[in-house]
């Protein structure tokens, strides 16, 4: 008898001790496509998200309460994405996910999330359909190329005066697929007449033959919807098969890599961001000296990915520091006017980002904001 | 024009590649399936030389080409010389090769990582030049030159040394050449150094010409190098050469008029005609077995 009532006694203290204690840690899993197809996404997310994470420990989150983040590799693939996003759910028990890296990726991989009731805060979705629709539990902090694409667009026309178009994309990615759409809707409502329409696949690597057949038609601007890797060996053909004119890329060129890869021929090309690396902001210059201070490059997805972190550290100080699933769920819909490197950030109604969005144009090797 | 052009210098690859297939089919009557994978290595050989070592791209070439061969050799050794023996060389030689392309690519995987790799800038050379109504890119017009070189080179070898009487003794009848006092296992193991040269040397002018060398690159020649071997004619050289030139001048122009998700299916369903209509490809012989 007294040996189990010590054993009560014992077991009650433990648990007493447990729900005394005020340190809560919330475990964010993070499935980002450090291999494969979207690997420099991949690469410079995570840094946003580590550095993120640092950051808000300094003050954003409310005492007592740790952020802890899973970093798992997603491949650039759909399979490999789901069986991370299990891990994540069933193994690791994490109270949200940021990612993947892929607007493919998730249409595969957010459901699982969902129908588990994890909410999921996607930070370089841009698809518009097929993301944020999946459920209530999927939130998204990037904008979708259908909120950066039309004023990029009307920026650079206003610059450049372009009248006709020749398009190339990608028709075997959810994203560049969505990408095109929107350029195809804004080029038809600038009254741009489009020449010609060329589509690769993301494994290809000879564009000579879709480009020669655009450039025949002589058109004004080449506008690109393609992954980084395609986007640099695109332009750098482009080029070598005389192409000078103007070329406009959709937001998979939005990498330095893109720029690394395609060298000189990169010069020149104008895309739409969503992250205004100008910005004055109090968040944004933070994350700029952070960043420079690590010696990461500074770029749009970095950008997004701490932005993601930052929304999730607000969505728990929103919840009363509370870090369980359900918490962190009610909380990002509270979330409302934050400062983030992104500008003053704010949900919308379906659970997508809002923010003010630019376009940009590569000179001297660097993404310059087009003002 | 731009069009054939682009399909001549596509075309070019593909033959270069087919060339070597071909070759080793012609000798052993043996699909070497890991050919794709010395079409790789190579590739990642001559950017290791350019890009690490600072070698000239065109020093790098010979070199990276000639280690190419050995490793075709090596490969000979390891894969095929043991199942030589059997009844069912041909099948066991097959799958043999197949598991050392699985562990190359493994190797390369293990070495240089996933991404795609790239030249260096400046050691491909980007001048154009002006032919007609095309543009010939410096790359494109060098990759054309050097493979057709290589391809009258190797024609050259065939019919005009003794070592090619020898390869075409073997590819006949391997026990009538060695009855003649061929040494087979020699001129085999050359074989397979020519073959993996020819492979290699397409795999570097692939990665040169798109600048961009990953371990996976193999995969996407693999299927059209057998499609091509198949539609000119397993065994024949003339054959390889005219059906890669053809295969990528098909290419070129279906991506252009009908958008590049037909680009496979017009390819194998060419094959496919062509199998139906003329099963021994193009130019290939028809099987003639003597007693």
């Amino acid at each position: 008898m007294s040996t189990v009532r010590g054993a009560l006694v014992v077991l009650l203290t433990l648990s007493g001790v447990n729900t005394l204690a005020a340190d809560s840690t919330a475990r964010i899993g993070a499935a980002l496509s450090l291999t494969g197809d979207a690997a420099v996404y991949g690469a410079t997310q995570r840094n946003g998200i580590l550095l993120a994470v640092e950051d808000v420990q300094k003050g954003q989150l409310p005492p007592g309460v740790k952020l802890e983040v899973v970093v798992e590799d997603d491949g650039s693939s759909k399979q490999q994405a789901i069986s991370v996003y299990q891990r994540f759910i069933n193994q690791q028990k994490v109270s949200a996910i940021i990612g993947p890296t892929l607007s493919t990726t998730a249409t595969g991989a957010d459901p699982i999330a969902q129908m588990a009731k994890v909410p999921v805060v996607a930070v370089s979705n841009t698809a518009a359909k097929g993301i944020t629709d999946i459920g209530n539990y999927i939130w998204r902090v990037s904008l979708m190329e259908k909120q950066v694409v039309p004023g990029a667009m009307k920026t650079a026309q206003q610059r450049l005066h372009f009248k006709t178009a020749g398009v190339l994309y990608g028709n075997d990615d959810v994203f560049t697929k969505a990408g095109y759409d929107v350029m195809k809707a804004t080029l038809d409502q600038l009254g741009v007449k489009i020449l010609g329409t060329q589509t690769f696949a993301r494994t290809d690597r000879d564009f000579n033959a879709q480009i020669t057949a655009l450039k025949a038609l002589n058109p004004d601007i080449l506008v690109v919807s393609a992954l980084a890797e395609n986007a640099s060996a695109i332009v750098t053909q482009a080029r070598q098969l005389g192409w000078s004119g103007a070329i406009m890329g959709g937001n998979g060129f939005n990498s330095p890599a893109f720029i690394k890869n395609a060298g000189p021929a990169a010069e020149g090309v104008l895309v739409g961001t969503a992250w205004n690396s100008a910005s004055p902001s109090p968040a944004n210059q933070r994350f700029k000296q952070a960043m420079a201070a690590r010696g990461f490059t500074a770029d749009q997805f970095a950008a997004q990915a701490y932005t993601g972190v930052l929304v999730l550290a607000e969505a728990i100080k929103q919840a009363g520091g509370k870090t369980g699933r359900e918490d962190i769920e009610a909380g990002l819909a509270k979330v409302k006017n934050l400062d983030t490197p992104l500008g003053t950030f704010s949900f919308t109604p379906s659970r997508d980002g809002e923010h003010e969005p630019a376009v940009q144009i590569v000179k001297n090797g660097k993404f310059e904001i087009l003002q | 024009m731009q069009q054939v052009v682009n399909g001549l210098f596509l075309g070019s690859i593909y033959a270069l590649f087919a060339l070597g297939y071909t070759l080793v089919f012609g000798v052993l009557d043996i699909l070497n399936l890991a050919h794709q994978a010395v079409f790789m290595l190579c590739a990642f050989t001559a950017l290791a030389l350019v890009g690490t070592l600072h070698l000239h791209t065109l020093v790098a070439l010979p070199i990276a080409i000639v280690a190419a061969g050995l490793v075709g050799v090596l490969l000979e050794r390891a894969a095929f010389r043991p199942l030589r023996g059997r009844s069912d060389s041909n099948i066991s030689g097959l799958i043999s090769s197949l598991a050392a392309a699985t562990i190359f690519e493994a190797l390369a995987l293990a070495a240089w990582g996933p991404g795609q790799f790239r030249f260096p800038f400046g050691s491909v050379p980007d001048r154009r030049l002006q032919l007609g109504g095309a543009i010939v890119s410096e790359v494109q017009a060098v990759i054309i030159g050097i493979s057709v070189a290589m391809m009258l080179a190797l024609t050259w070898l065939l019919r005009r040394t003794r070592l090619g009487r020898h390869i075409r003794a073997v590819a006949e009848s391997p026990l009538a050449a060695r009855i003649l006092g061929v040494n087979v296992d020699r001129v085999i193991a050359a074989s397979f150094f020519i073959s993996s040269a020819l492979g290699g040397a397409a795999g570097v002018l692939f990665g040169l010409a798109f600048n961009d060398v990953s371990a996976d690159m193999g995969r996407s020649v693999e299927l059209k190098g057998l499609a091509v071997i198949i539609l000119g004619g397993m065994g024949s050289m003339p054959g390889a050469v005219l059906a890669g030139y053809g295969l990528g001048i098909i290419e070129v122009f279906t991506v252009a008029k009908l958008g590049s998700s037909w680009r496979d299916g017009v390819s194998f369903a060419v094959l496919f005609l062509v199998l139906l209509l003329r099963p021994r490809g193009l130019l290939g012989q028809a099987a003639t077995r003597l007693a």
